[in-house]
Order: C-alpha cells, then sequence, then structure tokens
C-alpha cells in the first residue's frame, strides 16, 4: 500500500477510536487500556532497540569474528528462532530466578522480546550485507581501505537501506509479540483488556478498542519505517541515469 | 541441583502427550491457513468491491496480536451463539492469522504467473474455475512452497500460544514441584526438534514438486 | 624490455594460482618497469584478469612471489625465508597499486566527489579540505568539473569510469591498473574514458597494466603487447611486431578472429 494510503488509513483509525470514546459503552475503558497501551509501547520500543543491537551484533559476530564468536552467534540464532518467543519468556521469568538472577517483570518482557526478534534480525542484517555487490568490497581494497574501513565507510551504509523494511516487519512482530506478556502478569494493553473482560464481559466492546489501538501502533511504525527508507534512499540517490 | 535428570525423564510422558495435542493444532492450523490464504488471495483478484473488504480484514488481523484474536473469538462468539472451547478457538485463531499470511504468499505466486497464461485460457474458452483449477494454480502453488512451509515452522511456535497446551502443562508440573527448569527446558527442547523436523521436511516437499516442474 | 630503469616496477617471479582443480595461471614470470605501459590481450579464460586481480590483491596466490617497487608484496621475509605476508603488509605495499574495473564499481551512496576523497581521508589521513581540493583537481582532469555533486546514478556510464579513474588516482599510486574499462560502455562513450588514459599516459610517470579488448588503442598507446593463452605469455613484445608480424600461431589466429570481427 501506498505511503498516503497507510497514513489515511491511521488517520481513519484513530478517528474512529476517538469517536468510540465518546459514545457511553466504550468511554470508561479508555482511560485503563491507554494505559495498558503505554506499557506495550514502552516495552516494543525498548525491545526493538534491544533486537537491533543483538541483530547487528550477531550478524557481524557471525561475518567478521573469529571462530568462538561466530559459533556463538549461529547457536543464538538457532535457539531463539527454534523455539518460540512465549518459551524464551517463560523461561527467562520462571527459571531465572533459579539461578539466582531475579529481574523485574518488564525487564524480563523487554529482554526475552529483545532476544528473540533479535535473532530473526540476525539474519536480515547478515542478508542485507552480503546483498552488497563483491564490486564493493572490491572497490574499498583497490583504495587500499581496511576491511573495518571498508564495512563502516561503504557496506554498512548501503546494507542499511536494504534492510529497512524487514527490519519494519520485525518490528511490528514484536508489537504483536508484547501481547504475550500479559501472560507473566505485566499491564499492558491486552493484560487490561482480559482485566476489564472479566469484570464486565463487555467483549466486543474492549476487545474493539483494543484492536484499533494495536492498529495504530502498528501503523504508525509502518509510517516511521516507511520515512526512514525515504530518508536513507535519498542519501543513496537510488535511480537509473541515462 | 541444576538439572534433575530423573525427574526430567519423569515428566518426559506427561510433555509428550501435551506435545501432540500441540502437533495436531498445528496441522489443523496450517490447513485452515493454507486453504483459506487462498480463498482470500483469489478474493482479492475479484475486483476492488470484494478486494477492499477482504485486504481492510486481512491487514487487521495481520497487524494485532493473535493472542487478542484468539480471546476475542473465545469471547464474542459466545454472544452470538457460538461457544467454542479453549482448543478449538485457538486454532481458528491461528487458521485465521496465519491465513492473511499465506494470502500474500499466495498474491505473490499468482501475480508471478505470465498475462499470457491467463489471455490463453480465455481464448480457449476456459471457464474462471477450470482456469484456476487446471491452468493458474498448479503453476502459481509450487514456488511458493517453500514460504508457506516457512509459515508450518512459525506456526508450531505460535501454536504454544494459541493452544497453551504445552506451556501450560509446563507451568503446572513447575507449580506442584517447584521446579520450573526441566519442564519449561524440555518443552523449549521438544519445540526446537518440531522446528528442525518441519524444516527438514519442507525442503523434503520442495524437493519433491520441483522434480515435476522443468526448471 | 625494461625502458632503462634498474629494477622493474613489477615482478611477478614463477606466479601460480589454481582454482580447485583448474589452474588458471601457470608458474608466470612477468616483469614491468618504471613508467611501462603494459596491454595484455588474448582470449577469456586466458588469465590476463586474473592478474591484475592478483596484483590488486583481490586473490591469493598458490604458488610464486610477486614484487612490486623491489619489495614483496605477497611474502615478507622472516629470518631468511619468505612466509606469507600478513595484512598489515599487504596493505602497505598495495598502496602502491590503484586500479580501475569493468563495472566501475563506484560507491553509489556518495558524490563524485567524495568518491575520490572517501579513501584519503580514510585511509591516508588527509584533511576533508586538502582531500576536497584534490579530489576536485582530478575531476577536472578527467572533465567533470561540473558533475563533482553529481551521484554515480545521476552519470553516464563514460561519466562514471572516468570518476572511478579520478577515485584511484586520489591516492597517488605508482601503478595503475585497467581491467576491461571499456567493455561495460556503449561504443559512443568508450572514445572519452580511452582519452583519459591516454593523457594519463603522457602528463604521468606512471607504471599502467591495462587488459583490453580495444586493440586499436593498445597498439597505438601501450609500450609492449603481452599475449595471453591459457595461462602463459605466448608472445610477448612492441606493439607493431606483435600486431604486424606475430611469430606465434595462436597469437595470429587469436589477431585473426579479433580484428577480422571488427
Amino acid at each position: 500500500m501506498g505511503l498516503r494510503s497507510i497514513i489515511v488509513l491511521l488517520l481513519a483509525t484513530i478517528g474512529l477510536i476517538a469517536f468510540l470514546s465518546t459514545l457511553e459503552p466504550f468511554r470508561i475503558f479508555m482511560p485503563g487500556l491507554l494505559g495498558g497501551a503505554w506499557m506495550t509501547v514502552r516495552i516494543a520500543a525498548l525491545g526493538s532497540l534491544l533486537a537491533v543491537l543483538f541483530g547487528v551484533g550477531s550478524a557481524l559476530s557471525r561475518l567478521y569474528g573469529p571462530a568462538p564468536l561466530r559459533w556463538l552467534s549461529r547457536t543464538y540464532v538457532e535457539i531463539f528462532r527454534g523455539t518460540s518467543a512465549l518459551v524464551q519468556l517463560f523461561w527467562l521469568f520462571f527459571v531465572l530466578p533459579d539461578f539466582g538472577i531475579s529481574l523485574e517483570p518488564f525487564t524480563v518482557a523487554v529482554l526475552a522480546l529483545g532476544l528473540n526478534v533479535g535473532a530473526y534480525g540476525a539474519e536480515v542484517v547478515r542478508a542485507a550485507i552480503q546483498t552488497v555487490p563483491r564490486g564493493q568490497w572490491e572497490a574499498a581494497t583497490a583504495v587500499n581501505m581496511s576491511q573495518g574501513q571498508a564495512l563502516r565507510r561503504i557496506i554498512l551504509p548501503q546494507a542499511t537501506l536494504t534492510m529497512i523494511p524487514p527490519w519494519g516487519n520485525l518490528f511490528i512482530e514484536l508489537l504483536k509479540s508484547t501481547a504475550l506478556v500479559s501472560l507473566i502478569t505485566i499491564s499492558d494493553l491486552s493484560f487490561k483488556a482480559q482485566e476489564m473482560n472479566q469484570t464486565t464481559m463487555k467483549t466486543i466492546d474492549i476487545f474493539t478498542l483494543v484492536l484499533l489501538i494495536y492498529l495504530t501502533i502498528s501503523l504508525t511504525i509502518t509510517i516511521a519505517m516507511r520515512l526512514l527508507e525515504n530518508a536513507a534512499s535519498r542519501g543513496l540517490a537510488r535511480g537509473r541515469a541515462q | 541441583m541444576l538439572w534433575d535428570w530423573e525427574y526430567a525423564l519423569e515428566i518426559l510422558p506427561i510433555l509428550g502427550k501435551a506435545a501432540i495435542i500441540t502437533v495436531e493444532a498445528t496441522f489443523l492450523g496450517f490447513v485452515i491457513a493454507a486453504s483459506l490464504g487462498l480463498i482470500f488471495a483469489i478474493l482479492r483478484m475479484l475486483g476492488p468491491a470484494i478486494a477492499t473488504p477482504v485486504t481492510i480484514l486481512v491487514e487487521l488481523v495481520r497487524s494485532t496480536p493473535l493472542l487478542i484474536q484468539i480471546f476475542f473469538l473465545y469471547f464474542v462468539l459466545p454472544k452470538f451463539g457460538v461457544t467454542l472451547d479453549a482448543f478449538t478457538a485457538g486454532v481458528l485463531a491461528l487458521g485465521l492469522h496465519y491465513a492473511t499470511y499465506c494470502s500474500e504468499v499466495y498474491r505473490a505466486g499468482l501475480e508471478n504467473i505470465p498475462r499470457g497464461q491467463w489471455e490463453a485460457s480465455t481464448a480457449l474458452n476456459l471457464g474462471l474455475f477450470t482456469t484456476f483449477k487446471d491452468i493458474i494454480l498448479p503453476q502459481a502453488i509450487p514456488p511458493v512452497v517453500p514460504a508457506l512451509g516457512n509459515y508450518l515452522v512459525a506456526l508450531f511456535k505460535e501454536t504454544a500460544i494459541a493452544v497453551l497446551e504445552l506451556m501450560q502443562t509446563a507451568k503446572i508440573l513447575g507449580s506442584e514441584t517447584f521446579r520450573y527448569v526441566e519442564p519449561i527446558t524440555l518443552v523449549g527442547v521438544i519445540f526446537l526438534i518440531m522446528s528442525l523436523v518441519s524444516a527438514a521436511g519442507i525442503r523434503w516437499v520442495e524437493r519433491v514438486l520441483n522434480r515435476r516442474i522443468m526448471r | 624490455m625494461t625502458s632503462g630503469a634498474a629494477m622493474p616496477m613489477v615482478r611477478f617471479e614463477k606466479v601460480t594460482k589454481r582454482y580447485g582443480n583448474l589452474t588458471v595461471i601457470d608458474g608466470l614470470d612477468l616483469s614491468i618497469g618504471r613508467g611501462e605501459k603494459v596491454a595484455m590481450i588474448g582470449p577469456s579464460g586466458s588469465g590476463k584478469t586474473t592478474v591484475l586481480r592478483m596484483l590488486m590483491t583481490l586473490e591469493r596466490i598458490d604458488g610464486g612471489v610477486i614484487w612490486v617497487d623491489g619489495e614483496m608484496l605477497t611474502h615478507v621475509e622472516r629470518n631468511g625465508i619468505a612466509v606469507p605476508a600478513d595484512t598489515a603488509h599487504l596493505r602497505r605495499v598495495r598502496g602502491k597499486i590503484g586500479m580501475v574495473f569493468q563495472h566501475f564499481n563506484l560507491f553509489p551512496h556518495m558524490t563524485a566527489l567524495k568518491n575520490c576523497m572517501e579513501a584519503p581521508v580514510t585511509v591516508l589521513g588527509m584533511t576533508k579540505r586538502e582531500a576536497e581540493e584534490r579530489a576536485g583537481e582530478l575531476l577536472a582532469m578527467v572533465g567533470l568539473a561540473d558533475k563533482r555533486n553529481h551521484f554515480p546514478s545521476q552519470l553516464s556510464g563514460g561519466q562514471q569510469q572516468r570518476v572511478a579513474i579520478a577515485r584511484a588516482l586520489a591516492m597517488r599510486p605508482k601503478i595503475m591498473l585497467f581491467d576491461e574499462v571499456t567493455s561495460a560502455l556503449d561504443p559512443e562513450l568508450v572514445g572519452e574514458v580511452l582519452n583519459v588514459i591516454r593523457k594519463l599516459g603522457a602528463e604521468h610517470d606512471l607504471t599502467m597494466l591495462m587488459v583490453t579488448h580495444q586493440m586499436g588503442f593498445a597498439r597505438e598507446f601501450a609500450d609492449r603487447i603481452s599475449f595471453f593463452h591459457r595461462g602463459k605469455i605466448e608472445e610477448d613484445g612492441k606493439p607493431d611486431d606483435i600486431f604486424g608480424n606475430p611469430k606465434n600461431e595462436r597469437t595470429r589466429q587469436f589477431l585473426h578472429a579479433v580484428l577480422d570481427a571488427g
């Protein structure tokens, strides 16, 4: 969908939420849901940041690191991609205390989601770097750059543009995965929704609002990534000449 | 002691039973997703009147958490007279959620079919249904099997959420004995194995299908 | 063959290169003098491009030694024996060599000017102002002063290749390598690139080694022609000798095929 359509959809969704909040059955739920949404956004944002760090770190280790680091990176990716986010979340929440590590649920949530999405991100970064044409490496060698200089100045800037859309999808996956943290008693949007549903049984009203709020956050992420992509490709001035 | 092998072996059969339920749910979910996804993809080709609402539904489902969708089905449908147990709600939600991903995959596959195939079908006066059945789909589907397969692997993991069978069992076992390490780790290992097995299975299916098509 | 200089600028000593079971270069001996301009011609797969790539350290060699400007490139001497060179040594010696590629390989995320500034700043530690000045001069020399702020995607193939030449020169190499630099260009753009190369040859004391299919240019420009076949030099000599009176049968066949087709 074009950027313009997505922005229109976002505005329509926000408009719908605003409209519904003026109506009786929905109004009482809004404050609680917004509070939960804020928690969701915080976890999603920090988790995404962590995911990028883990993803880039893992990919670079896998491609250019010494053998032990390469092995570590591959193991990390296999394990965190091969098991579900829920398992990882529960493991960190229930098992870590046994090892003497006591973390706040919030921290566990951010860590688990960051590690999970970071593993997928590592593959995205790796693919993007490997897609940069060989000729670029050779040109960098021809002007006598070291591997590190070539990576920093020539390869990574080009890989970054390729990476942006897949990362956008991963951030949205992360957003959706935040719903799982409601299962370890964190008061995010999903938790609030279930809580309110238990007490009022006004399921349709509550969950309609909830779905619209998630949609809003998701569309915002998509728009942000499109803008980022546009900015980055202006720097690259893509497009054929002649 | 950090890891109790005796305990681990003791709980393995219990977890095994839960694992089988998970696997059943996954296959059911995948069948729903693969079929429904194809229907969505074809519907989106039939003109804006039908395509637009389908697209909006697909976007909505794709952009919101599976967990919420499960709760929605579980709690909302009874108001319309349809009561589902947790397992069925989970599988349906899973199928619907992944149908939206699969519909994207099918769409890409259908778009790859050259216009000429459609035009030849028209020239031979084959009806729309026959065209899809005999000409278009046999060409569109094999190339996208790997992508569909990836979603099968992903489905395995999401089934953990949808059905909560394995995870609940692990949690219950853990809370009974206050030993969480073994149950949850074993569940993790089970998932890892299922993941690797299904990935290998998909590669096998790919190979079989590709042998039948001329590359 | 060397034009007066005591020591060759580039020397291949029994160099061998293998890809798996295929021996692409087989015990090659080649000497190029200071300021000499050598054109390597021959059929595809004869190993000419591999020679350039080994010199530019884009490929490892499997046997022999390559010397550059009097010292070993591919090896260092430790306790009296030659051991394969480490990265630091390779980088130090290959700094004297510049290369222009068939597909230009300009950095797409940088303007023409920045392309020429990047390595002097990052590798040589030049200040941005110095690098910019020098880049500007070089771009003017190749006739692209007005395109300095254009991105590669906004330039024609011939213009991109000229920027690529300027970029290579910015590192002040003593040896310039040209790998079929006009093969990817539309015919009408070939001339502008060859003119720049001619200019380089006339005005600078560069040692130039080129792989080319432009026979007319090679004959007129080069001091020496080397004809390659199956990883060995079949014939080597002055342009007039090679083109006018080839002694080797394979050379004759190749020239027939190439010149008659054109």
